[in-house]
């Protein structure tokens, strides 16, 4: 089976190649079927591995797959080959799966684009990239994969680029992304100081798992927990993935990349690429684990996130933002869960999260279809009568989002409120609920502007109409994993026992075993009842939303009462304003007042242009000797002549 | 006979003539016969030392020199005649037209 492997890779390779070369001569949606088909097979590929999993014993579930050499320098060695044990081949079938989905979905949304087939390109390439940063079996392919899929999103952030927003939208993603990289670099370099080596194996080891045969013990095992080289290294880490997975201080660019078309606002940033640093931080649990400040570090990130992002999206009228906010929001969530060292909970709620958020992000964008893009909820309303698949999709991933059971997020988001409280504190549990709160509340208020109440669009010209079958199928599919997906990891006082904890055991069992707290809380009893609390405030926050925004029409100006509140968390709270007052300003004030009109202009020029003028000088000075008059060479040719004779006699 | 340096001191008085004709005159005709006077002189020593040596070499080198002599002369007169067509004048002084 095993060597299928590359084939995962390569479906998708060849399909970018032939769409590179060929696609702008593609009619039709030549170019977007031949994407789609490529990671389509990718996907049953993997599915194939997974099923061949399934069999194994859980500690052989494991392949180690070399592939090419790359990197041998003195005692490291870095090659191009693939971990594909329980952790990745659950992010594999997600990006793949999911990516198929979306691959089909755009097929027609981008019908008709100039850039159709290069929109494919990107798309096949991201999978590529997203690939490698979940099957890498070493830090610095995981990189570069990172790396990958950040250019990626920089592309098809900025895909219509002949809008400058979306330039700067881009642009803005790429640099803020690449503060988080500064991190994760250093940490590689504190590793390869530390380990002498990159390989998960190495510095990880294998868990329970038994790779090429034996049980690797990882190096990281070796350190005492606290160790401050630990700590180091996961915070820079962190600090990636808090670029790539938009946490604070670096989620500003991901309510920006929505700028890009929305396939890939849910492909990319809501379903894969921004779940990478949790993929990171699971893969790294070990070390994680050993450093309870970072732990404590990314729980506190994690909650503030979840709960800051929260408050943004109850006010945002772009059907898009919310969504945005929303994602960093549970992005915050599944770090919360990572952050009191319950990973399996963190990588739960990745999966689920990656079914009910692209089913959103599609139906928004069957939404701005059929509404012309236009994308502002105030001017939507009563879209349900014209969209019923669009909406009934859409309501059961709201749903699923909210926390409703027997929906998938109900227990994804529910293992992570309990963990919090169990490992964590009631302080963490607390904030968590309150952002689940809110989240219902923004969630089903984008329900009641989009699909309830009356029309406040246009219908002169065109009536909504519903999108086609390529555009309601991932619908469908996306909103019955929405539903289905939770039962993977029902949580065990239900009974049948938590498959996902099981499967992921072998590769987070040590790290959650290290970061466990001594008397954590436990008890039937109280998971029982702190369901049914997370229940409670799920449907408080549906019915104050619906008690708001059912049959609003004057939104704005009824919001505008609550005030400076409501200016706040309207504007975001600032915080771009903020982050250009005191970063992009004063970097742009030095940058044009020194570094440009001194440094640039004054001093390199200025030595450039001295350089020059002294030749011009000299050269002006000595042409004087070129008299044209033929007897001064002469001259000059016998003066040689007697010094040269001279100098010859004389010595 | 006369001794070796006699000759050498003929030559070398011969040859400073050539070499001031070359330097100081104005007239481009007078500067080519100064030219060959300058190669009579070099032709002068190599007789010399070849009688002197009693070596052939130097007597054969001085009808190379005779040849090369005759043939820049062929030369040079052709561009003083061109010269003199475009300019109306053999004065070097004035055709000093290849200067900054």
């Amino acid at each position: 089976m095993s060597d299928f492997i590359p084939i995962i890779v390569l479906a998708p390779i060849a399909a970018l190649l032939i769409n590179l070369f060929f696609g702008s001569r593609m009619r039709g949606e030549m170019a977007g079927w031949i994407a789609t088909g490529a990671v389509a097979i990718s996907f049953f590929v993997t599915l194939g591995l997974f099923s061949n999993m399934l069999g194994w014993p859980p500690e052989q579930r494991t392949i180690h797959f070399h592939w090419l050499d790359w990197i041998h320098v003195g005692r490291v060695n870095v090659d191009i080959s693939y971990l594909i044990d329980q952790l990745s081949i659950i992010f594999m079938l997600v990006i793949t799966g999911v990516g198929s989905l979306i691959h089909l979905y755009s097929i027609s949304y981008m019908k008709g684009d100039r850039g159709y087939w290069r929109f494919f390109v990107y798309l096949n390439l991201f999978i590529v990239m997203m690939l490698q940063l979940v099957m890498a079996d070493n830090y610095l392919l995981t990189f570069v994969g990172w790396e990958g899929v950040g250019l990626c999103s920089y592309l098809l952030i900025g895909f219509w680029y002949d809008e400058k927003k979306n330039n700067d939208a881009a642009k803005k993603a790429f640099i803020v992304n690449r503060i988080g990289d500064f991190g994760f670099l250093v940490a590689m370099g504190a590793m390869l100081w530390q380990f002498k080596s990159l390989n998960y194996l190495d510095i990880l080891g294998s868990g329970g798992n038994v790779v090429d045969g034996v049980h690797h013990i990882g190096m990281a095992t070796t350190l005492a927990v606290g160790a401050p080289i630990a700590t180091i290294i996961t915070l820079m880490l962190f600090l990636g993935c808090t670029g790539k997975s938009a946490q604070i201080p670096l989620y500003v660019w991901l309510p920006d990349a929505m700028a890009g078309p929305t396939p890939v606002s849910a492909l990319i940033h809501a379903a894969t690429m921004v779940t990478s640093g949790i993929f990171l931080v699971a893969r790294s649990n070990i070390l994680f684990a050993l450093s309870p400040t970072t732990l404590s570090v990314v729980a506190g990130i994690g909650a503030a996130t979840a709960i800051f992002a929260a408050m943004i999206g109850i006010f945002q009228n772009d059907i898009k933002k919310v969504l945005a906010y929303s994602t960093v929001s549970q992005l915050g969530y599944m770090f919360l869960a990572l952050g009191v060292g319950a990973f399996t909970a963190g990588v739960f709620h990745v999966v689920t999260h990656a079914f009910f958020k692209a089913c959103l992000f599609l139906g928004s964008g069957a939404v701005i279809h059929a509404m012309h893009h236009e994308q502002d909820m105030q001017k939507m309303g009563g879209l349900g009568k014209y969209l019923p698949i669009t909406f009934w999709t859409f309501l059961i991933a709201t749903l699923a989002i909210a926390g409703i059971p027997p929906f998938a997020g109900f227990f994804s988001k529910d293992e992570i409120l309990w963990q919090a409280f169990s490992r964590g504190s009631v302080v963490l549990w607390l904030i968590g609920a309150l952002a689940a709160l809110m989240t219902a509340f923004y969630m089903f208020r984008v329900i009641y502007l989009t699909f309830y109440g009356t029309e406040r669009f246009d219908t002169d010209h065109h009536e909504p109409h519903e999108v086609d079958w390529r555009m309601w199928l991932p619908l469908v599919v996306l909103a019955a994993l929405s539903i289905g997906a939770g039962f993977l990891g029902m949580p065990s006082v239900f009974g049948a026992g938590n498959w996902f904890e099981k499967w992921l055991e072998p590769v987070v069992s040590r790290g959650e075993e290290i970061s466990k707290v001594a008397g954590a809380a436990e008890g039937a009893g109280l998971e029982w009842a702190l369901m049914a609390v997370s229940v409670g405030i799920a449907v408080a926050g549906i019915l104050l939303a619906a008690r708001f925004y059912k049959r609003r029409l004057t939104l704005a100006k009824d919001e505008a009462q609550l005030g400076a509140a409501y200016q706040l968390m309207h504007n975001k709270f600032y915080v771009d304003e903020l982050y250009d007052k005191t970063v992009i300003q004063p970097i742009y004030n030095v940058s044009n007042g020194f570094l440009y009109k001194i440094v640039d202009v004054r001093v390199i020029d200025g030595i450039i242009n001295g350089l020059a003028h002294i030749t011009e000088i000299g050269s002006g000075m000595i042409r004087r000797i070129q008299t044209g008059i033929v007897q001064n060479y002469a001259v000059l040719i016998v003066v040689g002549l007697f010094v040269l004779v001279g100098y010859l006699v004389m010595f | 006979m006369a001794p070796l340096s006699h000759y050498l001191a003929v030559s070398a008085i011969l040859f400073v003539i050539g070499t001031a004709g070359v330097l100081f005159r104005r007239n481009a005709i007078i500067i080519f016969m100064c030219v060959e006077l300058m190669l009579n002189a070099v032709n002068l020593t190599l007789i010399a030392f070849s009688q002197f040596f009693g070596d052939q070499t130097g007597q054969i080198l001085v009808f190379f020199v005779m040849t090369v002599a005759a043939a820049e002369a062929a030369v040079g007169l052709a561009i003083v005649i061109a010269l003199f067509r475009n300019k109306q004048t053999v004065d070097v002084a004035k055709v000093n037209i290849l200067k900054w």
